[in-house]
């Protein structure tokens, strides 16, 4: 196949994905959405495979073979509970994928290069004269690439808690991460300067974009990863797009792009959902910085008996859930506890800030999991303004989300963090453990609130027990 | 000049991306970014022209490795994204229960 037709295939792929990207918008089509977009892709790999630079299969065949298997059962077998992981895992391969094929790149005969540049001699020396601006990409490839897996890597470990998901903060941090950025830029230079496939400067870039990964996410706490997920998916975009510039093709760059696009606007979202610039969550370990002002007071708890009684006078409910409603794997019963609401004549809403769960978005996947239908998942804009007259907001699992200090104190941590004001509504129950704090460990007043009342214990159970007064 | 063009459909799939992503909305959020990470495992396309080249030895072990992840990332991407996205239904039986009827 010709350079040209293969390039024309490439444009219909680039349809499909911005087409499927567009679909996306709506839940009525995003499933669709996705199809075209993996149809994209399909053309994309098998044009690709008719390229005339393409001749040994079998090895191909391998890769593809060994992907799709652990691809494949990996999305089959995960919980929605664990979706944040896996897709720091699927980033972290996407990310080391463009490493290699950076470094790959370097070996110049994979490469639709311009006829000047290809590599001269390839027997006779190690040396490789490609021109400066494609060892540039390259050596961009590799850094992007290495710090994306490196730092998904790290994420996942925090997420998963297989390491501590506190930030990891010490004396002279910045220091010596200002000092990894110079040392990975000198490299950079010296390697481009005299660019050699056994140039030890290569392995030190390629060493110091994975430290430097890891340096960049463990100063950053749990409660933050939803915005480091998001920046390493756009990362892993600019990855593809840098690995784009180093082997002359147009589809990774588009793609990239596009990629590198969905990610800046997510972390964007998170991080004006926390009211804090991108740069606060990467270089301030969350909660280190201020202590709250101590709140004290009495809780009123309740038991199930009550909360059924104030449940069914209801005629407006609505469910703030968080990750705490996951972890109990209550979702479940909250749907039916929402139906049997519902049949009882109340409207029933559940209503999700953007940074609830580990994910953006990731408390909608749970509930749409249970059955909940899309239409009666809300947003905060959408909520705040109406939520006087909810008569009884459930809070399950959520705590920084509805925290009025986030209001009114200005010496809480998560000051000017936009919340659902629920302590506006008439009642507010609120399902606990306990009296612990949440993940940010942040101090609450809604828990003292003058119409909050306090459902202790397993949020599953509670609720099943709310379940079975309304049906005895 | 090869360089400037690929800088200009850099630039513009960017704008693109911008206008694209901004348009869906929060619930769709999750599905989205599993979808665009697995668009992102377009790194495949380099891989295979790599890996199959033909060329020195070592670049066949790095492209076949790296084949092998970005399949991952593809296969696996759009598969979870599928899963979640035919999770969401919309509410059932009810004619004109959209925005609770209110007039």
């Amino acid at each position: 196949m010709s350079v040209e037709l293969i390039n024309l295939w490439y444009i219909v792929a680039a349809a499909l994905f911005i087409f499927g990207l567009k679909q996306l918008g709506s839940p009525a089509t995003a499933v669709r959405g996705n199809l075209l977009s993996a149809i994209g892709m399909f053309i994309a790999v098998v044009v690709s495979l008719f390229s005339r630079d393409v001749i040994e299969f079998q090895w191909i065949a391998v890769g593809v073979v060994i992907g799709s298997v652990i691809g494949a059962l990996a999305a089959q077998k995960v919980a929605m509970t664990s979706m944040p992981e896996m897709v720091a895992l699927f980033n972290g391969s996407g990310g080391l994928a463009s490493l290699l094929v950076g470094w790959a790149a370097l070996y110049g005969s994979g490469n639709a290069l311009p006829a000047e540049a290809v590599v001269s001699g390839a027997a006779a020396s190690a040396a490789v004269s490609v021109s400066t601006f494609t060892v540039i990409t390259i050596l961009l490839s590799v850094l992007i690439g290495g710090m994306t897996f490196s730092g998904s890597i790290i994420a996942w470990g925090k997420l998963a808690e297989v390491m501590t998901s506190r930030a990891i903060v010490f004396g002279a941090q910045r220091l010596v991460n200002a000092a990894l950025l110079v040392a990975l830029i000198a490299c950079g230079v010296m390697f481009a300067m005299e660019p050699s496939l056994t140039s030890p400067y290569l392995y030190i870039v390629i060493g110091l974009s994975l430290l430097f990964g890891v340096m960049a996410v463990i100063p950053i706490g749990g409660a933050d990863m939803p915005v480091v997920i998001s920046l390493l998916n756009s990362y892993s975009g600019l990855a593809a797009c840098a690995a784009g510039f180093a082997i002359n093709n147009n589809i990774l760059i588009v793609a990239g792009s596009l990629v590198g696009a969905a990610g800046i606007i997510l972390t964007n979202i998170m991080c004006k959902a926390m009211n804090r610039s991108l740069a606060n969550v990467l270089f301030s370990g969350f909660g280190a910085v201020k202590t709250a002002t101590k709140v004290e007071g009495e809780v009123k708890p309740i038991v199930a008996d009550d909360a059924f009684l104030i449940l069914e006078a209801a005629s407006s409910v609505t469910f703030v859930p968080g990750y705490g409603m996951a972890v109990a794997q209550a979702q479940h019963v909250v749907r039916e506890l929402g139906e049997l609401l519902e049949g009882n004549g109340a409207e029933v809403t559940y209503a999700i800030h953007p940074v609830a769960g580990r994910m953006p978005g990731h408390m909608n996947v749970l509930l749409a999991e249970a059955n909940v239908p899309y239409d009666q998942l809300v947003e905060m804009d959408d909520i705040n303004p109406r939520i006087d007259n909810i008569d009884v907001a459930v809070v399950i699992g959520a705590n920084d989300v509805v925290n009025p200090a986030a209001r009114e104190d200005e010496n809480s941590p998560i000051y000017g963090m936009p919340i659902i004001n629920v302590d506006s509504a008439r009642t507010v129950f609120v399902l606990k453990r306990s009296m612990a704090s949440g993940f940010s460990g942040v101090d609450n007043p809604l828990f003292f609130g003058e119409n909050t009342r306090m459902l202790f214990g397993d949020a599953k159970e509670s609720i099943s027990s709310v379940i079975a007064e309304f049906k005895g | 000049m090869e360089a400037v063009f690929l800088a200009f459909v850099l630039m513009l799939s960017i704008f693109l991306g911008f206008e694209l992503i901004s348009k869906v909305p929060a619930t769709l959020h999750t599905p989205l970014m599993s979808g665009a990470n697995a668009i992102s495992g377009i790194t495949l396309v380099g891989a295979l022209a790599s890996s199959g080249a033909g060329g020195s030895e070592m670049a066949t072990i790095l492209g076949t490795v790296a084949v092998a992840f970005a399949t991952i990332n593809v296969v696996g991407g759009y598969m979870v994204t599928n899963r979640m996205l035919s999770m969401f239904k919309k509410k059932p039986t009810e004619p004109v229960g959209d925005q609770g009827g209110r007039s």
